[in-house]
């Protein structure tokens, strides 16, 4: 079988002139600024209206402002940029076609469920390494009660979320990724398959994506040879707690011997007293842990090699009321700091 | 004036447990099914329940032992509407098995529809 | 390169980790599942069978890991809560019954009142804290179906009050109408059949 040439193994692209991370923002909801992080993100909002009239409106605003920010942290302008990556959760992902309006670059819409902010940085970064573009700005976010009352109740019936159900991130992140710069570097990516282990639960999430993950991740290494303590952090999007321990004893018993590195932005973003359950979930759960917490610790040198792993549920509120399972899947990014770090 | 108050308490505290016990039932089932079994399926299946325990005469007891415990929960609705159904059929035949049910719910229905419409105008919803 | 070739052969593939995964569920539950398909199945129909056993042995893994809901707590509030909110109901009703109502009549205009209260409480926002502790305790009393009606307007008023707020306030309202009215009928046309008949 003929293979392409920046292809290794299966399923993983490598990049050769890696697209650098030249800028990268984030802004949050209240919530997530009471958390752990809370002060590494670019903003944080004071309610989850962000001024405007609809929750709609306030995500489509706080992913144009987060864009707009990493434009500007780079020092450049929306003109110079060559193309807009982007999606979200809603329907037709108007957050971000909304978004894309008032940014006016060329935009390419995706739409990877939770997963999109590792779908966008593949993507970005196949654009800039191919001789595609020069610049590349892509983001992605989530709302809670846009998510809410898209895809379960409205926000003030009163329902008991069972102890493994998620709390959808409010918030945005984005990443301007150039064919060079100052600053981490793209190096490799997964693409993954589409995986569905017949879980039902929409409320459990981190069990329909696991198996996703754990494939995705030992595709990953069986592909590159490396090993997981090669890397500073193994980071998934949004498995939850349950999710984590499934995905990690599935990678055990793959063979793969993650330790402690390994763990999961949903469980990293909020505190447990802040009686989330599971953890967080939503696009802009990796986005904005990545384009604040990790970013930053790798500027500062904490982290040299990392993995994110973002996961995506991708089912719709009437699959599940018809009775589907929900399928997975799970893209692998390397980032990796290069020279003085 | 003792007895008067105590009548008072005993009746809110048959309430109480009538009310309790029927709820608790709910929750079994919310927590034993699977996770597709939401809580609209648990009302419609409280009103279905309770319309035909009515019917077969079963709830009337009920309600005299625990009064508003179980003319509250969703499955007193549907003895209400039970109820009125076969008064409906006995007085005026098929046109009173039709309209039976519905006639004598109608006030909650409607106030249901009313006061939902009202306070959702006012209210405004805060995640 | 060569590195790279040895190490593919290291790392199972995720469905080999599910393949030992159904190996050791088959072990540790032999009463449940037979670890061949049945004989003479088309292949389509072996192909599905294959995979239900792979979701049955992760279902399998993931129960390990899930933690256990608090049933019992959550027994107990459900019957706190609900016994309480039927408790104030009874209030009501003694009192509407002190002022003259009979007993059918009482119990109408409290669930009237009851259902007003629920919808309060929801546009203050405070049923869903209610329920969040109560579960069944909240959704089951009329207050409940209130709350349902009036949560899922409130929410959709943003979207016009004719489609928005309008149309959805019988999300979950309708069903129980619906369903209410079809026993409703069945139980007067029984009634009526055996009255006449007799």
């Amino acid at each position: 079988m003929l293979q392409a040439a920046k292809k290794l193994g299966k399923q993983t692209f490598k990049f050769d002139n890696p697209p650098v991370i030249v800028s990268y923002a984030s802004i949050v909801g209240p919530m997530e600024g009471q958390g752990p992080f809370g002060k590494e993100f670019d903003y944080v909002l004071e309610d989850d209206l962000f001024g405007e009239k609809t929750w709609e409106k306030a995500e489509s605003k706080m992913l144009r402002e987060t864009l707009k920010l990493a434009v500007q942290k780079a020092s450049t302008s929306p003109a110079e940029v060559d193309f807009l990556l982007a999606g979200d959760l809603l329907n037709q992902i108007v957050t971000s076609n909304f978004a894309a309006r008032a940014l006016g670059i060329p935009f390419l819409g995706l739409y990877g469920a939770c997963s999109t902010m590792a779908e966008a940085l593949a993507l970005g970064a196949m654009l800039v390494d191919g001789g595609f573009a020069e610049r590349v700005v892509l983001g992605t976010s989530s709302h809670h009660n846009t998510s809410e009352r898209q895809f379960r109740y409205p926000t003030e019936q009163g329902v008991q979320r069972p102890l493994w159900a998620q709390w959808t991130v409010t918030g945005a992140g984005a990443v301007l990724l150039a064919r060079e710069g100052k600053g981490p570097a793209v190096t490799r990516a997964t693409v993954g398959k589409v995986l569905d282990l017949g879980v039902k639960d929409a409320n459990d999430m981190g069990s329909a994506m696991a198996p996703a993950a754990a494939d995705s991740l030992l595709c990953y290494f069986q592909d590159t040879g490396e090993e997981p303590e090669d890397y500073d952090l193994i980071v998934t999007g949004d498995l939850g707690s349950l999710g984590l321990k499934v995905a990690r004893e599935l990678l055990v018993r793959g063979g793969l011997a993650v330790g402690e590195n390994f763990t999961d932005c949903g469980v990293l973003v909020y505190y447990p007293e802040q009686d989330v359950h599971a953890g967080g979930s939503g696009c802009g759960c990796s986005a904005v842990m990545l384009c604040g917490p990790i970013l930053k610790r790798m500027e500062a040198g904490n982290y040299r090699r990392i993995l994110l792993v973002g996961t995506g549920a991708l089912m719709s509120p009437l699959t599940v009321q018809q009775g589907e399972s929900i399928p997975a899947l799970a893209h692998v990014v390397a980032i990796e700091k290069k020279g003085e770090g | 004036m003792f007895a008067g108050a105590a009548a008072f308490l005993a009746s809110l505290l048959k309430a109480f447990v009538t009310g309790g016990i029927i709820c608790a039932f709910g929750q079994v089932v919310m927590d034993f099914t699977r996770p597709t079994v939401t809580p609209g399926h648990v009302l419609v299946g409280y009103v279905t329940a309770g319309a035909l325990l009515s019917a077969l005469g079963l709830y009337q007891p009920l309600v005299e032992l625990g009064g508003a415990g179980a003319t509250i929960p969703l499955s007193g609705f549907g003895h209400s509407l039970a109820q009125g159904a076969i008064s409906g059929a006995r007085s005026a035949g098929l046109l009173g098995a039709f309209g039976g049910g519905v006639q004598a719910t109608a006030a909650g229905i409607v106030a249901a529809v009313v006061f939902g419409y009202i306070m959702a105008v006012i209210f405004n919803p805060r995640g | 390169m060569d590195e790279q070739k040895e190490n593919r052969g290291r790392y199972n593939v995720l469905s080999d980790v599910i393949a030992r995964l159904r190996m050791e569920k088959d072990l540790a539950e032999p009463e449940l599942a037979g670890q061949k398909p049945p004989a003479g199945l088309s292949e389509q129909e072996r192909q599905k069978w294959e995979k239900q056993a792979d979701q049955e042995a992760y279902r399998w893994l993931v129960e390990q890991h899930k933690p256990k809901a608090p049933v019992k707590r959550n027994l107990l509030l459900a019957f706190l809560v609900g016994g309480t909110i039927c408790a104030a109901g009874q209030v009501i009703m003694n009192y509407f019954q002190g002022a003259g109502l009979g007993a059918k009549e009482a119990a109408a205009a409290t669930s009237l009142v009851m259902v007003f209260l629920g919808a309060f409480l929801t546009g203050l926002g405070v049923y869903d804290s209610i329920g969040k502790v109560g579960g069944a305790g909240s959704i089951v009393p009329i207050t409940g179906f209130a709350n349902s009606i009036v949560s899922s307007a409130m929410e959709f008023k943003r979207e016009g009050y004719v489609y928005g707020l309008g149309a959805r306030l019988f999300t979950v309202a309708g069903p129980v109408l619906v369903y209410g009215f079809i026993v409703s009928v069945l139980i007067g046309l029984v009634t009526f059949y055996f009255s006449s008949g007799s």
